[in-house]
């Protein structure tokens, strides 16, 4: 069941971090393995624990069902379920889970015999929401700077975060994070195409090569990167763009407070312009 | 534990330059000497050039080039030509669209946004001519178009804000201006004006490619870096012909989230998260204002925003 035609070769045993052959195991197509077991109970839980805050919240519509975080005046303090210690216990499970995920790719990794590229990627994804959800709230001193787990309350704080530094695009580290998204965007469109374009060619004859993809890019823009390169490169993009990402948010509030706009002063008024 | 993750080409070899397959015989020479870059092979191949130019090429740089002189020296003039205060104001100069009251006139006063309209006439043509280019060099080498209409994707976007919506509002002052900071007052404003754009479907729509897309690369790039001691690196081989590092990698995700793509379906995802993006982006844009005054309000109307 649920097998690839090559894939009984490849489910051997080892590759655990822990737990030896405890879990080593398959359900259905996905890996368990220990960190499936803790990722399984932090993403049950919850989840449990959002439909729960739906249910005594004001709305089971979808888009308006919102976990929120404590209030300001709470500070750093665990607060009660329903005023916030709901989203602390969200926040847990969802580190824990996210964590788990990134540890049972490194299984994965390890018994399939390849780079631990992936897991090493996701990383940066937990720490930009780590940065978001845990530090910037403790360097402001309060769980109520989190943001709120809902399709649109989330993008209310997006919103209003962004309106209290004034104009957020001002913000250096957001403007080289949205450079870098766009960016990756146009670079896998590149990629995405150029493989298209080699195995799918448009004269009905043989599949192209990697040689053909060289020329195409060096005939547009006089450099190709290559195969191996633009792998790189698109990992590296990626990871910049979500970096920049964590470091516009933690800098707005706990380094500069004021709006953004205004701290391109220093660049009107260094000494040399005379 | 410290092992090779192939990041970085840890040695560079340099064999002879690669000048490019043949190109069809209505199809003029490529031009360039190839040097070899030790920078660039860190990451990738070190060869840069040779490069194909032809006329849709040169055009397209000549015409990009005049847009940019256009924009350039308008700023500069509005620094009453002092290049020290443009050097200085720079990221806050702009070329604005002409301004309300001349409507859609095609030939305002000059510094009433005629050269706003100048260059994007220029800047328009050198895209539409790169377009052509993308096609045909694409064509020349017996491929597949599809990095065309990637691009076609991108220049819609580009035309809705410079030139579809400002036609359907009526004025090409509702067009964005080029600068650095004006053209991000221009995107702040334009949603405060219209009552958060965060509420506009499309616009969600659009963000959720743009970080599909990161999140695909992201996944898609350190998969391959993952499994390229198996040479998964080599896509088109591993698509004709799959190998075990193709094997590997789609059981890594099949194990991991219980669907895996192939190598060549995962660029069918490429393509369509990256070329949604702007095409997404571009119906957002022109939906507002014309057909949608004011999202919040919008949002209200159908339950999935507070009233406050």
């Amino acid at each position: 069941m649920a097998l690839l035609s090559f894939e009984r070769k490849y489910r051997v045993r080892g590759g655990t971090l822990i737990g030896g052959d405890l879990f080593d195991f398959w359900v259905g197509p996905f890996y368990v393995g220990f960190f499936g077991v803790t990722s399984a109970f932090f993403a049950g839980l919850g989840t449990a624990l959002i439909v729960y805050g739906a249910a005594i919240g004001p709305t089971w519509d979808i888009w308006r069902i919102s976990i929120n975080p404590p209030s300001i005046a709470n500070g750093l303090a665990f607060a009660p379920l329903n005023a916030g210690g709901l989203w602390q216990m969200v926040t847990v499970c969802a580190l824990g889970a996210f964590c788990s995920w990134a540890l049972r790719e490194v299984e994965i990794s390890r018994k399939l015999g390849i780079g631990l590229h992936v897991p090493a990627a996701f990383s940066m994804a937990i720490f930009a929401y780590f940065t978001l959800v845990v530090i910037r709230p403790v360097l402001m001193g309060s769980w109520g700077y989190g943001f709120p787990y809902g399709i649109f309350s989330h993008l209310e704080w997006v919103s209003n975060t962004g309106y209290k530094y004034l104009n957020f695009h001002y913000n250096p580290a957001h403007m080289v994070a949205v450079s870098l998204f766009f960016t990756t965007t146009f670079a896998l469109g590149l990629h995405g195409s150029l493989i298209l374009s080699a195995a799918n060619p448009s004269d009905g004859g043989a599949v192209k090569t990697a040689e053909h993809e060289d020329s195409f890019f060096r005939d547009i823009m006089g450099y190709s990167i290559g195969t191996l390169g633009i792998h790189r490169l698109g990992v590296f993009l990626a990871l910049a763009a979500v970096f920049f990402s964590a470091v516009c948010i933690v800098i707005s509030g706990p380094i500069w407070s004021q709006g953004w706009p205004e701290w391109w002063n220093w660049w009107r008024n260094l000494p040399i312009w005379g | 534990m410290a092992t090779y993750q192939n990041y970085f080409t840890q040695v560079q070899i340099r064999g002879v330059v690669e000048m490019g397959v043949p190109l069809p015989r209505h199809d003029v020479p490529r031009i360039g000497k190839p040097v070899f870059l030790r920078l660039l092979g860190l990451m990738g191949n070190a060869q840069l050039g040779p490069i194909y130019l032809g006329l849709t090429g040169i055009s397209s740089l000549l015409f990009g080039f005049i847009a940019f002189e256009i924009i350039g020296l308008n700023m500069l003039a509005s620094v009453h030509w002092n290049v020290v205060e443009f050097i200085r104001q720079l990221p806050w100069l702009a070329l604005q669209p002409p301004t309300p009251d001349m409507g859609l006139r095609l030939f305002p006063p000059l510094a009433k946004g005629g050269w706003w309209l100048i260059t994007g006439f220029f800047l328009t043509a050198s895209l539409l001519l790169w377009f052509v280019r993308t096609y045909n060099r694409a064509k020349s080498l017996g491929m597949g178009t599809h990095i065309a209409w990637a691009f076609a994707s991108a220049i819609w976007l580009y035309l809705v804000l410079g030139f579809i919506r400002p036609i359907m509002m009526g004025s090409w002052s509702e067009a964005v201006p080029f600068g650095i900071f004006p053209h991000l007052d221009w995107v702040g404003s334009f949603s405060i004006r219209y009552g958060n754009l965060f509420y506009n479907p499309f616009h969600c729509f659009s963000i959720a490619f743009l970080y599909g897309s990161t999140l695909l690369f992201a996944m898609h790039g350190a998969t391959i870096l993952a499994v390229s001691r198996y040479g998964g690196d080599r896509e088109v081989e591993q698509i004709t012909d799959r190998g075990t590092a193709a094997e590997r990698g789609a059981l890594f995700w099949r194990w991991t989230m219980g669907f895996n793509a192939t190598f060549e379906s995962i660029h069918r995802w490429a393509w369509w998260f990256a070329v949604l993006t702007p095409l997404s982006g571009g119906i957002g844009i022109l939906i507002t204002g014309t057909v949608v005054s004011d999202w919040h309000a919008w949002a209200v109307l159908h339950h999935f925003a507070y009233t406050e």
